[in-house]
């Protein structure tokens, strides 16, 4: 996902969610600045940062079709850390931790959120799959949970368009292709049709 | 006829149940948080199913075109061990989401004073979190528990026309209705009110401030009880449009004082849909299409 900025998102929402959003952002702002001057005092730990209860309220503030990119866009200005984005993701509602899923290849550069990643894909909800299933599982994820994660999206019913560069991850993946031929074979006895999705997985695998 | 069911407990529920719901015309729910009928242990399982309440089960309500809210609070019967009650401390940052709706469902079990202290700590919690209370009245000496009840919400925080009372009946209906505070009738097969009752009650004491609800879960219950009473409503004289008023305006609107309702649930797909059985909720249509790349 090509994240909104803040003026795109400006211009999609109304007066009252853009006042909120502008005292969303310097909440979030305030709080990264905290954490970075030495010797500021800690929040106490039974109170909660102000910046996450608006992280928590963007749908019914923002709007539940913005409250991807308001929420990403929190993240982004608190500079949420991995053990931040951890907490937020456990104790998230699912839109909630959809949107640090889509956060983690702008707020972290090394493979250690992919336990996020990997709670996700256990899940059978399709909208933390698709969230997934971005560019930081692209360059993250293990060759056999990746080709899980494919394999899941068939089941699920989730369009292998969510699944960021598919192609160039699927080139040539002759076990990919295997299980694909296995899902397409399983499917035929059965008497239901093969979607689509798998020929086209399939087509890809056998690329060179 | 649109139906809204403000108190089901949808995770002890099948997808038959949800189907059939949607066909009866339930578009619209809260699930309140309560007993599972298995003692609880730790607060850890009580955030597991907060977590299923606000993630899981509004996914599956969803995929049958039935918009899903919930309200959160620790129960009155578990509120009775101390192994559970650091839930208290906990709900602030489960009353933030944005499906919750209400704290709910508290009240009275068996009138100790660990559900008195339960009981005004979680009114005051609505109260701090511009949230309005679904409370029930016990099953068990009900008459004394409204009384007790009533008691309690006077000291609290909470202004009556904030707070549901639910399982009434008849001997409770009048106290009830006379605190100024919201009217609920559960359907229930054996237990609680049935059809015809409800209507000879909506039919004394009027339709304002009143809801009904099946009260489903995972004993003897009928989650299409709401559409039941809709049909002895009209076969007992009233117009589509109070039926509309008892089934689905007045849920929106005890439930619309949290501020927090999204009634803009998708119909579901049809069998054959290329998305599949599973695939991604309408609802997120938007954001999920934007999620990939
Ligand atoms: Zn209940």
């Amino acid at each position: 996902m090509t994240p909104l900025t803040r003026t795109e998102l400006d211009g999609l929402l109304d007066g009252a969610a853009r006042a909120w959003l502008d005292d969303a952002l310097a909440e979030a702002a305030s709080h990264a600045a905290a954490r970075t001057t030495a010797g500021a005092p800690p929040s106490p730990p039974s109170r909660i940062p102000p910046w996450e209860v608006r992280f928590a309220a963007a749908g019914r503030c923002c709007s539940p079709e913005h409250a991807d990119a308001v929420r990403t866009l929190l993240l982004h200005e608190a500079r949420a850390d991995l053990k931040t984005l951890t907490r937020l993701y456990r104790q998230g509602a699912a839109a909630e931790r959809r949107a640090v899923l889509l956060s983690l290849p702008r707020l972290v550069d090394s493979s250690a959120a992919l336990p996020l990643v990997d709670d996700a894909l256990r899940t059978n909800d399709t909208r933390l799959l698709t969230a997934a299933l971005g560019p930081y599982a692209a360059a993250h994820l293990d060759s056999h949970s990746w080709r899980q994660a494919v394999l899941k999206c068939l089941f699920t019913g989730v369009p292998l368009d969510h699944v960021h560069q598919l192609a160039v991850r699927a080139r040539g993946d002759a076990e990919l292709a295997r299980m694909l031929t296995d899902y397409a074979a399983e499917r035929t006895a059965a008497g239901r049709p093969v979607p689509p999705d798998v020929h086209r997985a399939l087509a890809l695998a056998e690329e060179d | 006829m649109r139906i809204f069911d403000p108190h089901i407990h949808m995770t002890s529920r099948t997808t038959d149940d949800y189907e059939a719901m949607y066909a009866a015309g339930v578009r619209a729910l809260v699930e309140p948080s309560f007993w599972l009928g298995q003692p609880r242990t730790s607060p850890a399982s009580f955030f597991d199913y907060f977590d299923a309440l606000l993630g899981w089960e509004p996914f599956r309500a969803a995929q049958h075109g039935i918009a899903h809210h919930c309200a959160l609070a620790l129960n009155p019967k578990e509120a009775n061990d101390p192994r559970c009650t650091p839930v208290l401390d906990a709900l602030p940052r489960y009353l933030v989401k944005d499906s919750v709706v209400a704290v709910g469902e508290i009240g009275y079990d068996s009138m100790t004073p660990a559900e008195d202290t339960a009981l005004a700590a979680q009114l005051q919690l609505a109260a701090d979190h511009g949230l309005p209370a679904l409370v029930h009245t016990p099953h068990r000496d009900k008459l004394a528990g409204l009384h007790r009840t009533l008691d309690v919400l006077r000291e609290s925080a909470l202004p009556p026309d904030r707070v549901l009372l639910d399982h009434l009946n008849e001997t409770t209906v009048k106290p009830a209705a006379d605190s100024g505070c919201w009217l609920g009738f559960s359907v229930y097969p054996d237990t609680k009110m049935d059809e015809d009752r409800v209507v000879a009650v909506l039919k004394t004491h009027g339709l304002a401030r009143t809801l009904v609800n099946s009260a489903a879960d995972w004993g003897r219950s009928d989650p299409l009880k709401t559409r039941r009473v809709g049909d002895a409503m009209l076969a007992a004289g009233f117009a589509d449009a109070d039926v509309d008023q008892v089934l689905w305006r007045n849920p929106v609107e005890f439930y619309g004082l949290s501020g927090r309702l999204r009634l803009d649930v998708p119909p579901p797909q049809t069998p054959g849909d290329p998305r599949g059985v599973g695939g991604p909720p309408l609802h997120e249509g938007n954001s999920i299409l934007r999620g990939g790349e």
